[in-house]
């Protein structure tokens, strides 16, 4: 049994919006799957940015572009830190993950990857670590191969080496933003490597809610977002190993990512800054190194123990009061507080506009995971995701207005 | 519950508990028109079977939330037997009236009213309880899904 060591309820005045109401009720958000709320630390980082020391990064040579320059730097150790990356140049500020894994596809995949090669990816993966695959596929004429996903919501890695025969990228999500399924991506990255694979992560679910380590995982390049870890919209991270890096031609051109540029060509940037085209989201950098100072404060090992707590808590509450009437999406321990579930034969839809009368903010939909819902055979699930700041008492609200839904189906 | 009644008003509940037309039909003679909600996935397949201008006949399936399916089944009732035209007129009536509820509370009331009188020579029927999602604009896009189908069939098979 951890030892849980957070006390959301307290947490909870740390994000000035979870104090609003909704509808005349306390607002109850369970989706943070799809975006976290922002702590006052973040918020306060971009505004004293903003009022205090806005200048461009790395041009001017005065004190305020000094200091905007510095403090970006400073968020960008800090997320090297936070995931245990060797080197600051190894971290490539993105978007948002999608952003990230397009670079890799566009850039890595481009240069390595030739007609018939074969990519690996996982049903559990999200649309931004499939869609530009896709096309890349389809321009290059790859084969697409996919590991499945068993009864329990975990992948099916019984065929782990066949489907590996002459596969040059494997492509996989860390935790499941559908089921919350924790994948064995240290396992699957070591099988890969075996046969000179490289390994694209989607940690989108997994840097939020857990201590990460990109040395531990194994893997080549990982990708995830800030919003989705306290942090702003707008800005988004790509971790990749600093040789395959260096190889890599740049994704988007323009300034900031050049050492030199003549009417005859141009020279790239060093990292990290040959993949940062343009002026980069500086206030959103500097707000999510704001966000990691904010979770390492809590600490990520009483977060993930808290989120583990709470989702038994979920799982085993939802079931006592609503037994069979609603059926849990996957997936089985190990695990993370991303539940899919399907009640009555209520439309997710129509679920989340019931339950948003009540104040409880529930996602409803395909959850850009489209394959994933096709092997489950639905349409569309209704997900309540939880974070640092969720409680019991949130729980309960969420299963005392499922009931009350049947007032209307 | 602020609003929801007027969101699932008891016709619509009974279109989506029991849908009209459902089923499918042979491609061709049928012609078949498919939507997606690419928000949520729901998904609306249309088959109306035509009789030189007139729709013969019209089958829904697919998937999707309580909105998008009984405004399809509502739909499904109202085309029937009509011809292009009509359908296409009914089809017009009903996203009006969807849009001019947006704007209810506008400036152009007098104009707006003008207008609605002018479209008063259709009558929507119980498609008019599909009102009630103006106040939930998420939905608009569930309640029009089916419709929006009906659009691209009918100019598809004018032009066949």
């Amino acid at each position: 049994m951890s030892v849980n060591t957070l006390n959301s309820a307290s947490l909870k005045a740390d994000f000035p919006l979870l104090g609003r109401q909704v509808h005349g009720k306390p607002i109850v958000y369970l989706d943070s799957a799809a975006t976290s709320q922002k702590p006052r630390a973040v918020l306060e980082a971009m505004t004293t940015y903003y009022d205090d020391y806005n200048a461009n990064v790395h041009r001017g040579a005065y004190l305020i572009a000094e200091q905007s320059t510095t403090e970006m730097e400073l968020a960008r150790q800090k997320v090297q830190h936070f995931i245990g990356a060797p080197a600051q140049e190894e971290i490539i500020f993105t978007k948002n993950a999608t952003e990230a894994l397009n670079l890799v596809v566009n850039s890595w995949g481009r240069s390595n990857l030739q007609p018939g090669d074969a990519v690996l990816l996982s049903l559990l993966e999200h649309h931004s670590n499939i869609v530009p695959w896709h096309i890349l596929a389809k321009e290059r004429d790859l084969e697409l191969r996919w590991i499945s996903v068993g009864d329990d919501g975990h992948l099916d890695l019984s065929n782990l080496d066949k489907l590996l025969d002459g596969v040059k990228v494997v492509g996989i999500s860390a935790m499941s933003n559908v089921l919350g399924t924790v994948v064995p991506v240290r396992a699957i990255a070591d099988a890969a490597h075996e046969r000179g694979a490289v390994v694209v992560c989607d940690a989108c679910q997994l840097v939020p809610h857990r201590a990460c380590d990109v040395i531990e995982l194994g893997v080549d390049f990982l990708a995830f977002s800030g919003h989705k870890m306290c942090g702003p919209t707008g800005i988004g991270v790509l971790w990749g190993r600093r040789e395959l890096l260096e190889e890599m031609p740049p994704f988007l051109g323009g300034g900031e990512m050049i050492l030199d540029v003549s009417t005859e060509g141009f020279l790239p940037n060093e990292l990290p800054w040959k993949f940062e085209a343009g002026t980069p989201p500086i206030a959103e950098t500097i707000g999510l190194g704001a966000a990691v100072d904010y979770l390492t404060d809590i600490g990520m090992e009483a977060i993930a123990d808290h989120e583990e707590s709470l989702t038994a808590y979920a799982l085993k509450t939802l079931e006592d009061r609503l037994g069979e009437s609603i059926v849990i999406h996957g997936a089985a321990h190990p695990r993370g507080g991303t539940i899919s579930f399907a009640y009555r034969d209520i439309h997710p839809h129509d679920i989340s506009q019931i339950l948003d009368q009540h104040g409880i903010c529930v996602r409803a939909g395909h959850h850009c995971a489209k394959p994933l819902m096709r092997h489950l055979g639905v349409t569309a699930t209704a997900r309540a995701s939880l974070y640092l700041y969720n409680t019991e008492s949130d729980i309960d609200c969420l299963a005392y207005a499922l009931n009350e839904t049947a007032a209307f189906f | 519950m602020s609003g929801l009644e007027d969101l699932y008003r008891e016709i619509i509940l009974d279109h989506y508990r029991t849908p009209r037309n459902r089923g499918e039909m042979e491609c061709p003679p049928a012609h078949r028109g498919e939507g997606f909600n690419p928000l949520c996935g729901d998904d609306v397949v249309l088959y109306i079977l035509a009789d030189g201008d007139t729709i013969a006949d019209v089958k829904i399936s697919g998937n999707g939330c309580s909105i998008s399916q009984a405004s399809a089944s509502m739909m499904s009732t109202a085309i029937k037997g009509k011809t292009f035209a009509d359908a296409k007129a009914i089809n017009k009536a009903f996203k009006k009236s969807l849009s001019l509820s947006e704007e209810e509370e506008g400036e152009a009331d007098s104009a707006e009213e003008a207008e609605t009188n002018e479209d008063n020579s259709v009558d929507l029927g119980d498609l008019q309880a599909l009102q009630g999602v103006m106040k939930f604009p998420v939905r608009i896009k569930c309640a029009t899904l089916g419709w929006n189908v009906l659009s691209e069939s009918l100019e598809k098979l004018n032009l066949d």
